[in-house]
């Protein structure tokens, strides 16, 4: 043990009853938590609820937490050895528990299933990913100590790999895009499979919005579902009543959206960043309860159904057989197929996402861009340099829910319904845990956290009960890990000095 | 109808109730406002925690047999603000201790990234349906009658206001009197300097969150006894209007929130008396906004200047 040692890192003796101390404290506060709420389940009976136990599952997470808690303490006192033994086999008995009826057959895997002590297959899996992850540390500290990385070095290095992801970034972007592109006509992108990546990309664009309000000016907006909602309902109402076609209203709702920005965001602008958030929320919930009341303007909780789907730019309809005017199939002179229009719809949310990417990354080389990335740094030097924050704010503000407004007329039109339980703060919380776990002002992660964040849900359908627990719990770790955001690097938009080409 | 003395006390009753309810979770924002400055939008997580911890004890009483109501109450209360504030404790030590320091920004998003996580814990361990229980205390006094209107004030409200006015009394005297008062008025004053003279600050602040997750605890069971009906849901818009209470008060001044509870509550029982039930939700958040706007000291606040 001490032969890995460097001088620079003094072993102390291990004190066993103050390691068994504190790990029996850990395990105590853990048995005082998981007591009341994993211990009882409240069961819906008729007439009432009843209760049931589930002790096991209490004394089990009480174990692990004792367990745990012993690894991080040799962890931090450099003792990594014990727990690079052990958690390796921790992780193999975990795979081998779960794996066991494909591994030994349904008979003796039964009986090996018997010895898992949670019922649910996910809370054994996210065990073995923890126990996974405490061997990988332990492996990082017997390799750190004798390289002797100090904590900031190690910071520093995680900056360097956002660094090279940022410029990988350059490389990756048109890659993606390009694949973007030809997905439609890939073998598997079936009619589920085109679903999912309309909807990733349709986050991708809310959370490009977003990234102008919260990753440029650095104000933190919780209520974006609401400029989302005014343009799905002004595009839905539109179409019902007016008889208005996509592309006419899609400017109008944008416009729609960005008024209300404008108008929400004048009064309370000048508010401190986390007043400002509170009362964005408070707004967000306010018009979808407005939403949900006006019942002979915006149906209520009815919604609004049988809004129409977008047509080829007005040319032709994605219909076997037209009503009055052309046919898509008939104007190009192919078969129809009805994966025709799921294809145009990929493709028109794609050139919407675009815009708003290439609008941010061109609007950050202006002087409106160049203000928003200053006020966000320091509001009252930008004061003193004759910026005027509060218009600054406001046209970041009514960009931001513009951008909003266009994607909620094409969920409107993708969806030929919308009601107010698409827009609750829930739907503005994913928004922004895409921007937060992407890295603030970073566009390319955004794309990665929406794949990772609604792709993956929605491929994985086991999956999805746990996406808003793993959503809360990843905003916490992140913050508490990297608060900038998990491979957030920005290179100076400008620099200084003259060396080195500015802006590039 | 709406014009009688006799619906005005109604409401006027009603409102006393639901503000003592908002005053008790509001107390919990104001005062870790107060020490660390951040808000801890989880605090009506740890509010909706200690209901359904009270609806657990409560059946496992029923099912056990304890049949006398005050010590039924008594035993709830005591088990839901005990465990509850383990909640409140780890909250502190797990997700904001580290970040003491750093920006508003990422205090407040870890704070609703843990508000999403509890509501989900909850969800996955208690299912998403509502929980109702029978009311356990009926009856009531009347208080006053006018032509057919009767006005009555059920043991349930005098319980809730008792009980109000009792933790607050115990609440206040300890911020006074007790060593731990002293030293979170200290904290609150100035960290650095109450560190330097001897105040042990993490356990100050640990100890804050104990207490602000003891009453929203008391809170949840008072919601619970008076609405009969719980769901893992109810945190967010009692969170929000607590938080409202809190800021129209004062951030940061106590007896603030106890006042801001108590408008808020009448304010949302009035309006949903005279005017429309739909949008009493859209009353509170206008309240927040046009106080944050006009007086964002709130009435019984100090002004605070933001530095450079």
């Amino acid at each position: 043990m001490t032969a890995v040692a460097e001088p620079g890192i003094r072993l102390r003796r291990l004190d066993v009853p103050a390691v068994l101390k504190e790990a029996g404290l850990t395990a105590l506060v853990i048995f005082a938590l998981t007591f009341g709420l994993v211990g009882f389940e409240t069961l819906d009976v008729p007439g009432g609820i009843d209760i049931n136990t589930r002790f096991g599952d209490v004394a089990a997470a009480v174990a692990f937490g004792f367990v745990g808690r012993i690894a991080l303490i040799l962890l931090r006192e450099h003792r990594p050895l014990p727990v690079l033994a052990l958690a390796p086999l921790a992780a193999a008995i975990m795979l081998m528990l779960l794996l066991s009826e494909t591994l030994f057959g349904p008979e003796t895997g039964a009986v090996l299933k018997a010895f898992i002590p949670f019922h649910d297959p996910i809370v054994l899996w996210s065990l073995a990913i923890v126990a996974v992850f405490f061997s990988i540390r332990a492996a990082l500290a017997v390799r750190d100590m004798s390289s002797g990385l100090s904590l900031e070095e190690r910071e520093e290095r995680v900056d360097r790999l956002g660094a090279r992801v940022q410029r990988g970034a350059r490389l990756l972007g048109p890659v993606l895009l390009a694949f973007a592109l030809v997905f439609p006509f890939t073998p598997f992108a079936d009619r589920q499979m085109l679903d999912i990546a309309i909807s990733v990309l349709t986050y991708v664009m809310l959370g490009w919005g977003l990234n102008i309000v919260v990753g440029l000016a650095g104000l933190l907006d919780l209520g974006y579902v609401a400029f989302y909602a005014v343009g799905a309902y002004s595009f839905a109402l539109l179409a019902t009543n007016l008889d208005v076609s996509f592309w006419v209203a899609l400017p109008f709702a944008g416009a729609m959206a960005a008024t209300a920005g404008v108008l929400l965001g004048f009064p309370v602008l000048r508010l401190r960043g986390d007043y400002l958030a509170i009362v964005t929320l408070g707004f967000g919930e306010m018009i979808r309860i407005i939403l949900l009341n006006w019942y002979t303007f915006t149906g209520g909780p009815d919604g609004i159904s049988g809004i129409p789907r977008p047509s080829f730019f007005g040319l032709a309809d994605f219909a076997r057989h037209a009503s009055d005017g052309l046919t898509f199939h008939e104007m190009f002179g192919i078969d129809y197929a009805s994966s025709q229009r799921i294809i145009f719809m990929f493709y028109v949310i794609l050139a919407m996402a675009m815009v708003v990417n290439l609008f941010t990354m061109r609007i950050r080389r202006l002087p409106i861009g160049r203000a928003w990335e200053a006020l966000r740094e320091d509001e009252i030097a930008c004061r003193s340099l004759g910026i005027n924050p509060r218009n600054t704010k406001l046209t970041a503000f009514g960009i931001g829910a513009m951008f909003a407004g266009f994607a909620g007329s094409f969920f409107a039109s993708r969806l030929g319904f919308i009601s107010p339980e698409s827009f609750t703060f829930i739907e503005s919380a994913v928004i922004l845990a895409i921007v937060v776990l992407g890295g603030f002002g970073s566009q390319i992660g955004v794309v990665v956290a929406a794949i990772l964040l609604i792709g993956l849900p929605e491929i994985f359908r086991e999956l999805q009960q746990y996406r808003m627990l793993a959503f809360g719990m990843a905003m916490v770790l992140i913050m508490l890990w990297r608060p900038r955001g998990l491979l957030a690097y920005r290179e100076p938009t400008i620099r200084l000095g003259g060396d080195r080409k500015a802006g590039s | 109808m709406q014009h009688s003395f006799a619906y005005f006390l109604d409401q006027l009753i009603n409102g006393l109730t639901l503000g003592s309810i908002y005053g008790l979770i509001a107390i919990g924002y104001t005062m870790v406002y107060g020490i660390i400055g951040m808000i801890n939008f989880a605090h009506g997580e740890i509010f909706m925690i200690g209901a359904f911890i009270s609806i657990i004890s409560f059946l496992l009483l029923g099912a056990a047999g304890v049949t006398w109501i005050p010590l039924a109450l008594f035993i709830v209360l005591i088990v839901a603000m005990l465990l509850t504030s383990v909640y409140g404790w780890t909250l502190e030590r797990v997700a904001y201790r580290r970040l003491r320091r750093s920006p508003r920004l990422a205090a407040l998003i870890t704070a609703i990234g843990m508000s999403i996580f509890l509501q989900n814990y909850v969800q996955l361990l208690q299912s998403a349906r509502n929980k109702p229980m029978q009311p356990i205390i009926s009856g009531g006094i009347e208080v006053l009658q006018q032509e057919d209107y009767v006005v009555s004030l059920s043991y349930m409200q005098m319980i809730i206001m008792v009980l109000t006015v009792v933790l607050m009394v115990i609440f206040s005297q300890m911020i006074a009197r007790t060593p731990l008062g002293r030293a979170q008025r200290a904290c609150e004053q100035d960290r650095d300097m109450a560190a330097l003279i001897g105040v042990n600050v993490d356990r100050t602040i640990s100890l804050t969150f104990v207490v602000g997750a003891a009453l929203a605890s008391v809170a949840g069971m008072m919601f619970l006894l008076y609405y009969g009906v719980i769901d893992f849901f109810i945190g967010f818009l009692a969170g929000i209007k607590a938080f409202t209470a809190a800021v129209l008060g004062g951030i940061g001044s106590l007896p603030g929130a106890m006042l801001g509870g108590l408008l808020i509550g009448l304010i949302e029982a009035f309006w949903s008396g005279y005017f429309t039930v739909e949008y009493k939700d859209v009353a509170a958040f206008s309240i927040l906004v046009l106080v944050l706007i006009f007086r964002p000291t709130g009435l019984l606040g100090k002004p605070d200047i933001e530095k450079v």
